[in-house]
């Protein structure tokens, strides 16, 4: 392969990595909330697939496409709800309430989607109007003749769909609200040691709600931009356990937000080379099967989880109920 | 302690969430513009009205049995085996391996051995995690969750290389050797002059599920490794005074979980199949959980709970013909609320209970 043609290739599967790093982003994001505040949520999944539904439909039904993710983000709000009313305000199991979503939004998405719409839980594909666009930053075409950095300004960096921008915004401000602010503070406070946090005079409850609906706004954004951004309509179970990778990048970047965006572009990374390239051939020696990239994340997860690499220590009263001593 | 009688405990609070759940998935049946009556007499007699649809009904109680024990087993332990589904899928593999390996003259030879692999395999996929847990303390929760999405690429592998059919264009393997077939329903009950539907998939594994069940007890509430599981699970520090290991118990009741789920192959592959196909488990391994919550973890619970969720799904593709507004996905929503209520929401349902009974202590 010629220098220029590897070129190509390369701008090629960046430009997919950040397409497909987006919905992980989203989802790894509204993870970190929720752990921080000590609230597991193993519930990414459904929330999204919950708004991807609602979004494609909402927005084929009226056309308008900010009417569908206005749909999507309250439907994954919702959900976020029965996690939180579960598992706050009752003391559930956090774990089993996150199955519970998740099947939930696999049920619901179908019945719903099948007496809507009478395509097999599908919707119609979405008109112009009801999906997401590219969005041609300024000078992409006039810099495109610049060597090397032209080409990756314009094919990379430009020509996304809005909510690509957000995402990477989203990311800067998770880490300056977290880690800047009193409420990040306290948030994160509510995750490691709520106990010091209720003598403190801070409503642990209200934070941790706090913390569950702003995963469920993020999840609803994730769940948007999969069936409006990357595809233009809703399919079954369309998130395909993408909220599974969004929480082993979660762990992979130990609960942090730059790691975060580094470990879903990995992440992302893997899932633009099996697609683009199903069958690695190293050096004619031997092929790496498709099905091995693929599972990378969940390989590379594990092997954090146990300690080789670096160990990933979750927030310390994740998973725990908080009951106010009397 | 003592604020309500166990009946209470064990019969009415899984009642009344039960009930809760059947009202919220009404009500979304109703929202679908569809009447929740209508579709609820639809699926009970599409789940017992014939043999066939009676047939259905205990093949999918039979998975149900299998993965809701590999739940209940690792639940006593305080281990939440969320890896079913790939433990299953692995264990099909083991069980596949054995069938294949020889020419088996008859099936009551094929099942032992395919039994041993099923378990060895399923119950190897369970003990990694358990492994990690132990050792170097990775949570066993999202370890096998993983694990169910590296079982996934494994199967793909598997049947897309060594193991695949070369005359198929599907991720299957060849069909079995005749010797491995194992006795449907039809077979075993016609020589005493029952006439089963020949249709259903039910068979001999059914009976092995109840066995296990029995064994599940038995190990549980009847051996010095069962109170070890037990005091383990309730009282980590405890167990540990009391000289019981922690690796060992979390090693031994992750690998009889993972031996379990593997079961669901036996009945899915050996006993319906007969072939390995990628996507067999489909989703069996989750409904484990609802089935161990609503059977509260105890073995007699889980065959009655089993039972309720292999009518739900016999019944769900049955709505399919009789009412096409509804789609048979309606199952998964009924699933969910149940997990929710019973699972996520019991404090919601304890707590008024409790006090109902407090009250009525008092006035006595």
């Amino acid at each position: 392969m010629d220098t220029a043609n590897f070129f190509l290739q390369a701008l090629l599967t960046a430009d997919m990595t950040i397409r497909v790093s987006v919905v992980l982003i989203f989802a790894c994001l509204a993870g970190l909330f929720s752990e921080r505040a000590g609230i597991f949520d193993i519930g990414l999944e459904g929330k999204m697939l919950i708004s991807a539904f609602f979004t494609a439909a909402v927005s084929y039904q009226t056309g308008y496409i900010w009417y569908g993710v206005a749909a999507g983000i309250a439907a994954s709000m919702v959900f976020a709800l029965i996690h939180g009313v579960a598992s706050i305000t009752f003391r559930g199991n956090q774990l089993i309430s996150g199955v519970a979503i998740n099947f939930l939004a696999s049920g619901l998405t179908v019945v719903i989607g099948h007496a809507w719409f009478k395509k097999g839980g599908l919707t119609p594909p979405l008109s112009y109007e009801g999906r997401f666009h590219e969005i041609t930053l300024p000078f992409a075409d006039a810099l495109r003749d610049v060597p090397i950095l032209g080409p990756i300004y314009a094919d990379v960096i430009s020509g996304h769909k809005l909510l690509v921008y957000v995402a990477m915004l989203i990311v800067p401000l998770t880490w300056w609200l977290l880690f800047r602010t009193r409420f990040g503070l306290r948030l994160r406070a509510v995750g490691e040691n709520p106990a010091s946090v209720d003598t403190a005079g801070v409503s642990v409850v209200r934070y941790r709600y706090a913390a569950v609906l702003i995963a469920g706004v993020l999840c609803g954004l994730g769940g948007a931009y999969l069936s409006t951004s990357q595809g233009a309509a809703f399919g079954k179970e369309m998130t395909a356990g993408r909220g599974f990778i969004a929480l082993a990048a979660l762990i992979f970047s130990k609960w942090r937000p730059w790691y975060a965006l580094m470990a879903c572009l990995l992440f992302g990374f893997l899932e633009a080379i099996s697609n683009l390239f199903p069958n690695i051939n190293v050096f004619g020696l031997f092929e790496i099967p498709v099905q091995f990239t693929q599972a990378l994340p969940y390989i590379l997860t594990v092997v954090i989880l146990a300690g080789f690499v670096g160990k990933a220590i979750p927030p310390r009263a994740g998973g725990e109920p908080y009951i106010k001593e009397r | 302690m003592d604020k309500m009688p166990k009946w209470a405990d064990i019969v009415l609070i899984p009642l009344i969430s039960l009930m809760l759940a059947f009202i919220a998935s009404g009500l979304v049946v109703l929202a679908i513009g569809e009447n929740p009556i209508q579709a609820i007499t639809v699926m009970v007699k599409g789940a017992l009205g014939s043999t066939s649809g009676l047939g259905y009904t205990l093949y999918y109680a039979t998975n149900y049995m299998f993965t809701g024990l590999a739940v209940a087993v690792a639940f006593h332990a305080r281990m939440f085996n969320i890896g079913g589904e790939g433990q299953a899928a692995i264990a099909g593999v083991g069980a596949t391996l054995v069938i294949l390996a020889f020419d088996w003259p008859h099936w009551a030879l094929a099942l032992p051995f395919a039994i041993m692999g099923a378990a060895l395999f399923g119950g190897f996929w369970a003990a990694v995690p358990a492994y990690l847990q132990a050792k170097r303390g990775s949570h066993i929760v999202i370890t096998t969750i993983m694990f169910n999405f590296i079982a996934a690429a494994v199967m793909g592998f598997l049947l897309n290389g060594v193991l695949k059919n070369p005359n198929t264009q599907n991720a299957e393997t060849v069909k079995f050797p005749d010797g491995a077939h194992l006795p449907t329903a039809h077979e075993f009950l016609a020589p005493l002059g029952i006439n089963f539907s020949k249709s259903a998939p039910l068979n001999i594994s059914f009976l092995l599920a109840l066995l296990c069940a029995f064994l599940v007890w038995f190990l549980l509430w009847r051996t010095r490794l069962g109170y070890s599981i037990r005091a383990f699970g309730q009282s980590e520090k405890g167990a540990k005074y009391a000289g019981i290991s922690a690796f060992k118990i979390i090693m031994i009741s992750m690998f009889i979980s993972g031996a379990l789920a593997g079961m669901l192959s036996i009945n899915v592959v050996m006993g319906e199949q007969e072939r390995l196909i990628k996507e067999f488990v489909e989703g069996a391994g989750f409904v484990g959980i609802a089935v161990a919550l609503m059977g509260r973890n105890h073995p007699v619970g889980i065959i009655l709970a089993a039972i309720l969720f292999g009518m739900l799904t016999q019944g769900g593709f049955e709505l399919l013909w009789e009412m096409p507004n509804i789609s048979k996905e309606v199952v998964l929503v009924i699933q969910g609320m149940i997990i929710l209520f019973t699972g996520a929401l019991d404090y919601m349902v304890r707590g008024p209970v409790e006090k109902m009974f407090l009250r009525m202590k008092k006035g006595a």
